[in-house]
């Protein structure tokens, strides 16, 4: 870098550090380009909120999708964020620390198992055995949500070990001192403080189950259906784009890439949420 | 009833415990279960021989190739350009309104979901740029979607340099890139070998993104414009289709192990450097 | 003698609020300069003023001249790190780089682009000399500097300036954290170099300027109460508060 100067180093990493806003906007640019003119030559109403998706005959109504994909997001939370902050909660307060070196590097492995080896467990395993004792096609909304709420366990349990952890030892200690139990100290002091950060990993934790395609394609069933119960195939926004990208052409790839652009902005929207409740959580030290 | 606070505690201890326990078990399921059926189906004929039948006998050799390649591509890019980015952000710049829309740049893409990349890749890269189902398309749009890991890991490793390292090397006249060369860069490698590891991680098993830029294709590559098929897209491939279940798991188990290599060797590094600073 | 920095006027301000009043002095050629004062005097902001290591943090300004051999240092046309090179400075804690013994002393001057191997390792041999640490280390130079003890550690980083051959150096409490053996091994180290540096040392220790020091400069609340030959101020201070001080009244 010598021959730069000290100058054309800055100027460099300058450039370099555009990198991140430049792949945001060209990702923003390219999926609106492709999908807004269809949403609003469809109509953004018939898009969102009529039930027909049948490409052949040129109808793409998303309503089941969306309805999908938002029983199948609470689902993964009403399992995973319960699930999570216990878990982190335990660990932090609770578990010897040895115990909490070992898990929660094991936990951390887990996020980088490859989405399709949970979404293969969920067909091999979970599937014939809710076909068996609930009845139904086995490939449901439950399965998808059992298999969603696992996967968003690692996100949910370190961010939230991390905002625990980040609050300061002085604040348990004082409420230990009054004579509170390491509980009462828990959920009166701590969960307080660390509160924003726990609701940045759920959040985030939302935002990975939404976004997450190839474990919900294996184990949902992909009917196109608003689904009135948990046993019901049901696909969702990010199944249906991949499920017929690979073949669609014209207005119907248009109507694909329009779903993208739904998705896209219900997750800017949710990370706007999630940073700004990280942002907090920094405050405190 | 009142439930007094020392039953209230010990109530909510077996509960949390509990919680934990069930979340490590599935997770140990989990790996167990793939290894188990898959291990048997793994042999050195299986790694390095190709697919017959679409995959339904045969090795994986070719998805072996595509699996090293496309994270190479996408680190040789995300990487340098992550780095960068950190070392601006950390070292150059006070805090603006730049470096916070940078950040919020940052974050939004680290939250997009592997699908909209793989649309984003497709148009992009695929099509406009006429790249077509390729390595380079592949390993492009890996590149974009690590970058955000790659810059958080490296300015968290960055910020946690003490600042007098920085004052000293001033002090000996240092020019601020001479500093972060000498002084910032080394001592903050461990921290950005770990987002380097987990980024491979995740390129690795990265399924979605990766269908829809470098495509399926069953042969061995020979230019950086050819389909590939990684591990990831095969595995999924052959259990989607029911092609051949045996081969799923043994896919399964290679890219259980690969992954698993990965994180521990980051882990081994980063405690080797941080053992070796002290 | 001749003088090697002259100060007029200087004041600094730390997101306005002011941290040195207006001070003024000159430093000779080959002198030892004390600065003594209690903590918040500004010793320390006007020690790190001279060879602008204020300015590498937020909010600092600065007004009147500052100026070694006649050459104003905060011009524009100044270049900071030719500057920093040819004024040294030694921090209070002693802060080794995590690198080797000979990699922190040879720091700097790799900078400049020497690269001989056998001309560094001269520079090491005679650096670590001069601050009285060779006999100790010269046999396990590839060891990290942190595994030094303090007092070795703060001699490294006084050869690891002299290693960069700098016509001045200057001290910020060098010895604050250390034992009486280690503090006294680095007063005979400065009493040799000043025959060929001009040495500015900063310290809380009175006592150690009374036996260091050609002349002495007290500071209080950012002002520069006193400044006089080391024997004077110490006997027959001309202000009350240097009075004070010295004999600990206050401070």
């Amino acid at each position: 870098m010598r021959i730069f100067g000290e100058n054309g180093v800055r100027r460099i990493l300058m450039l370099t550090a555009f990198s991140a806003i430049s792949a945001l906007l060209l990702i923003a640019l390219f999926i609106l380009n492709e999908g807004l003119p269809f949403i609003f030559r469809y109509g953004v109403s018939n898009f969102l909120f009529t039930s027909e998706w049948i490409p052949a005959k040129g109808l793409f109504g998303i309503f089941p999708m969306i309805m999908s994909s938002i029983w199948v997001t609470l689902g993964a939370m009403m399992i995973g964020a319960p699930l999570g902050v216990a878990g982190a909660i335990f660990l932090t307060e609770y578990a010897p620390p040895a115990v909490m070196k070992i898990i929660k590097p094991t936990i951390e492995l887990l996020a980088s198992i490859p989405s399709v080896v949970y979404g293969f467990i969920g067909v091999m395993v979970l599937a014939p055995i809710i076909r068996e004792y609930f009845g139904g096609p086995g490939l449901s909304l439950l399965a998808g949500c059992i298999i969603l709420g696992i996967m968003i366990l690692p996100t949910v349990i370190s961010i939230s070990i991390d905002s625990i952890l980040a609050v300061p030892r002085s604040y348990r200690e004082g409420s230990l001192a009054l004579g509170a139990t390491t509980w009462q100290t828990t959920h009166m002091v701590t969960l307080k403080a660390a509160r924003s950060g726990i609701v940045a990993s759920i959040v985030l934790g939302l935002g990975r189950a939404i976004g997450e395609t190839m474990a919900v394609i294996m184990v949902a069933g992909n009917s196109v259906n608003i689904p009135s119960s948990a046993l019901d195939s049901v696909r969702t926004l990010t199944a249906n784009i991949a499920l017929e990208m690979s073949y669609a052409t014209g207005m119907h790839r248009q109507a694909l890439f329009a779903t993208g652009v739904v998705l896209f902005i219900v997750i800017i929207i949710l990370n706007s949420i999630a940073s700004t409740a990280i942002r907090k959580r920094k405050t405190y030290k | 009833m009142i439930i007094s606070p020392k039953n209230m505690q010990r109530g909510v201890v077996s509960i949390l415990t509990a919680a934990t326990a069930i979340t490590v078990l599935i997770l140990i399921f989990i790996i167990f279960f793939i290894l188990e059926k898959g291990l048997p189906v793994l042999s050195l004929n299986f790694l390095t021989t190709n697919p017959q039948d679409m995959g339904k006998s045969g090795g994986i050799f070719p998805t072996i190739i595509g699996t090293i390649l496309l994270p190479a591509i996408a680190l040789l890019i995300a990487i340098p350009l992550g780095i960068f980015t950190s070392v601006y952000l950390c070292e150059y710049t006070k805090e603006t309104i730049i470096t916070k829309i940078i950040r919020f740049a940052t974050d939004c893409l680290a939250g997009i979901p592997s699908i909209i990349f793989g649309l984003f890749g497709y148009i992009f890269f695929v099509n406009t740029l006429e790249m077509g189902w390729s390595i380079l398309s592949g390993g492009l749009t890996l590149a974009v979607m690590v970058l955000p890991t790659i810059i958080r890991t490296s300015e968290e490793a960055i910020r946690s340099v003490p600042q007098i390292y920085r004052q000293v090397s001033f002090s000996l006249g240092a020019s601020r890139w001479q500093t972060v060369k000498k002084v910032v860069l080394p001592n903050a490698l461990p921290g950005i070998v770990t987002g380097v590891m987990l980024s491979i991680g995740r390129s690795i098993g990265e399924t979605a993104a990766v269908i829809f830029t470098a495509g399926s294709s069953l042969r061995i590559p020979t230019s950086l414009f050819d389909s590939v098929r990684t591990m990831s897209v095969h595995f999924y491939i052959l259990a989607r289709e029911g092609l051949s279940n045996q081969n799923a798991y043994g896919t399964a188990a290679a890219l259980i192990i690969a992954v698993l290599i990965i994180n521990i060797l980051a882990y081994w590094t980063m405690h080797r450097f941080i053992a070796k600073r002290n | 003698m001749a003088n090697k920095i002259e100060i007029e006027n200087f004041s600094v301000y730390w997101n306005a609020e002011r941290y040195l009043n207006s001070i003024s002095l000159e430093v000779k050629m080959n002198e030892i300069l004390g600065i003594i004062g209690p903590s918040g005097s500004g010793k320390t902001t006007f020690l790190r003023s001279i060879n602008r290591m204020n300015e590498l943090e937020t909010g600092f300004k600065h007004e009147g001249l500052l100026s070694m051999d006649g050459n104003d240092i905060y011009s524009p046309d100044t270049d900071v790190v030719l500057l920093r090179k040819k004024i040294g400075i030694v921090f209070a804690m002693p802060v080794p780089l995590p690198m080797s013994i000979y990699e922190n002393v040879v720091y700097g001057v790799r900078l400049s682009g020497i690269r001989n191997k056998q001309k560094l390792d001269e520079l090491v041999e005679r650096s670590l000399t001069e601050a009285y640490l060779w006999n100790e280390v010269k046999d396990r130079l590839n060891i990290s500097g942190l595994r030094l003890s303090g007092g070795q550690q703060q001699r490294l980083c006084l050869a690891r300036v002299l290693a960069m051959e700098p016509e001045v150096i200057l001290l910020d409490e060098p010895t604050s954290g250390l034992d009486p053996i280690s503090t006294a091994k680095i007063e005979d180290a400065l009493n040799e170099l000043k025959s060929k540096y001009t040495i500015i040392l900063v310290t809380n220790n009175t006592k150690q300027a009374a036996r260091v020091a050609d002349r002495t400069g007290f500071f209080l609340m950012g002002d520069l109460i006193e400044i006089g030959d080391t024997r004077k101020v110490f006997t027959s201070p001309v202000k009350k508060e240097t009075d004070d001080y010295i004999t600990g009244r206050f401070g």
